[in-house]
């Protein structure tokens, strides 16, 4: 919307990560819609709070629906989006700290209610926009500005807590890689229940971690991302643990379960089971 | 001596049946043609612990729980020591012979309730032994009893016919045991059956009832005393096409949910109590700032913090109009009587939808368990107000403007960012200043749409006025009936709109002496409020987690006034 809003003067920075990230939410919607034929209108972006919650006041072309809300909110404004209008298409996008952090409580019930929508976070282990203090991915002893003697707890890892805490598709992603990234947002929108795209997005700011993602052979420094291999089990979650305690990110589906149904339809499922009764009934129903 | 009405308590261990016995007496005095209102507290815990429930059954409609107790049916020794001070020097105790038994207290016979409900041959019939005996008590003629049971349990089942017999027989064990006690507390007036249709409901039954018919369609809670029997109504009555109630996790799930389903196009509401309302105060201001309409409700319980669970109070005034930080002034109904929480559920929903934002609807514990008839609503003659939604093809901004404006949908043309920072027309961040000053002026001007203009009064000419809120309703009428009857000179104001207050009630309340406002809270917050708008207002506190008993306000507000106009001659 900003191309068009002079008012709106919040810039991301030079480099940031968020940028790809953008690029590829743009790019899976647009095939979405081309796809389904279901207008722009049919998607819903529920943003939280931080550098990356702006993404849905920079999106160009055709828009979305959005909604800013509160620091950590996302997933049950998404819940509440996605319960009352199933149809339509609903995407979370959050830092790691609005959604790890203070909207940490949120993800499990979510995950085991397998509500169907895609979260796409942007995970660059700080807290940008109040300028550089410590996140729940921020490794520990690393110094930031509020752990002026390194950070005291351990870094948290997302793909596993999301696999633990039952997560039913789950992929990794990186903002340097926008093409596999619009891929990987693709299958988690097309995926019936919740699906989590954890993005590597770089702070060139406050934590620059390029060169460390993709490595450097002239400074002799070994890439940290390397691509799920193609014969990887994503239906196994044994496989998907495995996986994980590898050295370094894996990029792609780490894990899916396609069989679970989704929060909809046991809604659905459900509606057909509830006692119906108009309100005249149910008024009747306290006669004397 | 003829009574206009009598004031039953039933005391003893929770899961004794102390509540099913109130409800049935309730019950079984209505259908005859009686009116009832019941009154309960709980234990905080789910079996044993001390609990009553009392049942005031009266010839005409009923205002307040009762201050006295005619008859205490004590199903244990600790309920009688913890009762006994509260009967009235004419009433009787009925104490569970089967479980102690009491020697020195002549107003006081032993029934023993099981044994003789044993003896019919149905356990389950041990209630009738009770109302039987409370029948004897009251002079309440037996045929009226016997249609009732006749009634209720002529199901079409095959065991009917021997549960109407056991039925009359426990009733008739009952009252005949209680003739020998030679024990009475007057004759009851004859019942005078309404010539309107009526239903017996629960408070917050009501209340859910009344978001039913104006149209709720999406609902999600937390379990908190005493808001949870809304969340289990609407799982029960609202699960359907286009509609759904669910259990979530958190009041923060509670209100950021329906925060999604408002913004989405659905009418949606939660309910809890204080600890939960303290949780969604950013949810709110949320709402407020986005302009997205739905309805929280708040059952107030004594506070703060966990505070009393399961006791009265109105001490959550200034939380419910302030819940948020900035500048925000909540929309507020507040119920004040079973038959006001049926259509201030309506009126709640009908105000959401019209300004866009969102409303808080109080009620309290004493009114949230309350069983009372009330005349059953007619739904043709109830107004549903729908949202105003934007239906143009695009080129929208949905925050254009000082006032209200259509609202766009997802799924259709219109699209914008619902947002909570500061913003534009089109709702993305801004930090100029005259966009603040139009936007925040945008929000406060919509409250003008829901200034009513009805409101109940009576004797205005006065210079003192009497003018509670909420569910200090009934006790305060009643004290108000009794004043006049005194020739007390004092106004009676009255209405569920506390904010905005209906323009014209705010007016005339500004022209009095004095404005005494029966409130259960320590700090006045109502009368602190109406002060701030230019009204002479003087609160009654207590802060009991009981409600108002009649007597006290007659005297307090008899007093109030004789100072006043003492105050006033010598001036």
């Amino acid at each position: 919307m900003s191309k068009k809003n002079p008012e709106y003067d919040f810039k991301w920075c030079p480099g940031c990560g968020d940028f790809g990230v953008r690029r590829s939410i743009e790019s899976a919607m647009i095939n979405r819609l081309e796809e389904t034929g279901l207008p722009m209108e049919n998607n819903v972006v529920v943003a939280g709070i931080g550098c990356s919650g702006n993404l849905v006041h920079l999106l160009e072309g055709a828009q979305p629906y959005g909604f800013h809300g509160i620091h950590g909110r996302t997933l049950p404004v998404a819940m509440g989006v996605k319960m009352a209008r199933p149809e339509l298409n609903v995407l979370v996008v959050a830092g790691d700290g609005d959604f790890l952090s203070i909207g940490g409580e949120h993800i499990a019930p979510q995950a085991a209610r397998n509500l169907n929508i895609c979260a796409v976070i942007m995970d660059n282990g700080v807290y940008g926009l109040t300028k550089g203090q410590s996140s729940p991915t921020t490794k520990l002893g690393e110094i930031t500005s509020s752990t002026p003697y390194g950070k005291m707890e351990a870094e948290a890892d997302p793909l596993e807590l999301y696999l633990t805490m039952g997560v039913s598709f789950i992929a990794a992603g990186f903002s340097g890689k926008p093409r596999e990234l619009t891929q990987l947002i693709t299958q988690g929108m097309n995926h019936e229940g919740f699906a989590m795209v954890h993005v590597q997005s770089p702070c060139t700011t406050y934590n620059d971690t390029f060169e460390m993602l993709k490595g450097n052979p002239k400074k002799g420094i070994e890439p940290l991302i390397w691509d799920v291999p193609e014969d990887h089990d994503k239906s196994d979650k044994m496989a998907a643990y495995a996986l994980l305690q590898r050295r370094g990110l894996p990029l792609g589906v780490i894990y899916e379960d396609a069989d679970r149904p989704s929060l909809d339809a046991r809604m659905e499922e459900m509606r057909g089971r509830a006692r119906q009764r108009t309100m005249q009934e149910t008024l009747d129903s306290y006669e004397l | 001596m003829e009574m206009k009405d009598f004031v039953v308590r039933f005391a003893g261990e929770g899961g004794q049946g102390v509540v099913t016995s109130a409800e049935g007496m309730a019950q079984a005095a209505t259908q005859v043609g009686y009116h009832a209102l019941t009154y309960a507290t709980f234990p905080s815990q789910i079996l044993g612990g001390p609990t009553w429930t009392q049942a005031r059954i009266s010839d005409s409609p009923i205002l307040s729980p009762g201050d006295d107790v005619d008859v205490l049916v004590a199903f244990n020794r600790e309920a009688y020591d913890n009762h006994v001070d509260e009967v009235r020097e004419k009433g009787v105790i009925i104490y569970n012979s089967n479980d102690f038994e009491l020697e020195g207290d002549p107003r006081s016979f032993g029934l023993p309730i099981e044994e003789l409900a044993k003896s019919t041959g149905n356990t389950r019939a041990a209630n009738m032994v009770v109302i039987g005996a409370l029948a004897h008590l009251v002079n309440m003629p037996q045929t009226y009893l016997d249609e009732f049971v006749q009634k209720r349990f002529s199901r079409g089942r095959p065991g009917d016919e021997e549960i109407i017999r056991s039925n009359i027989q426990a009733m008739g064990l009952g009252r005949s045991h209680t003739a020998e006690s030679g024990l009475s507390v007057g004759d009851l007036a004859p019942p005078r059956m309404p010539d309107y249709k009526q239903i017996m409901i629960k408070g917050n039954d009501a209340l859910s009832l009344g978001a039913r018919a104006a149209g709720v369609e999406f609902y999600v809670g937390y379990p908190i005393s005493p808001a949870t029997t809304i969340l289990l109504w609407m799982e029960h009555n609202l699960i359907g096409e286009g509609k759904f109630a669910y259990q979530v996790s958190s009041e923060i799930e509670s209100i950021t949910g329906i925060l999604g389903a408002g913004f989405a196009g659905k009418k949606a509401m939660t309910a809890t109590a204080g600890p939960g309302f303290s949780l969604m105060s950013e949810g709110l201001g949320l709402a407020w700032m986005a302009e997205i309409p739905l309805v929280v409700v708040d059952v107030q319980r004594g506070g703060p913090a966990t505070g009393l669970p399961t006791k009265t109070e109105q001490s959550d005034l200034l939380a419910c109009m302030y819940p948020a930080h900035g500048d925000v002034k909540m929309p507020i109904i507040a119920v004040g009587t079973v038959e006001e929480a049926f259509y201030g559920a309506i009126k709640a929903f009908n105000w959401a939808e019209r300004y866009q934002g969102p409303v808080i609807l109080m009620t309290e514990m004493s009114l949230a368990e309350r069983v009372q008839n009330i005349p059953k609503p007619d739904l043709s003659q109830i107004e549903v107000e729908e949202r105003q939604v934007y239906q143009g093809k695009n080129g929208y901004h949905r925050y254009h403007g000082s006032e209200v404006s259509p609202m766009p949908l997802p799924g259709s043309p219109g699209a914008y960012v619902a947002n909570g920072s500061e913003h534009d027309e089109m709702g993305d961040t801004t930090h100029l200043a005259s966009r603040h000053i139009q936007m925040t002026e945008r929000r406060f001007g919509k409250l003008k749409l829901l200034e009513e203009d009805e409101f109940e009064a009576d004797n205005t000419q006065e210079s003192i006025a009497l003018m509670t809120w909420g569910g200090s309703k009934g006790s305060a009428l009643e004290a108000y009936n009794q004043l006049r009857q005194r020739d007390v000179p004092v106004a009676w104001y009255y209405t569920m709109f506390l904010n905005p207050l209906p323009p014209r009630l705010l007016e005339e309340l500004r022209k009095k002496e004095l404005v005494i406002v029966p409130e259960l809270n320590y700090q006045g917050q109502f009368s602190g409020i109406l002060r701030s708008q230019g009204v002479k207002a003087e609160s009654i506190t207590q802060y009991t987690g009981l409600p108002f008993k009649v007597r006290d306000l007659v005297q307090k507000i008899t007093e109030m006034t004789k100072t006043r106009r003492k105050e006033t001659v010598g001036a």
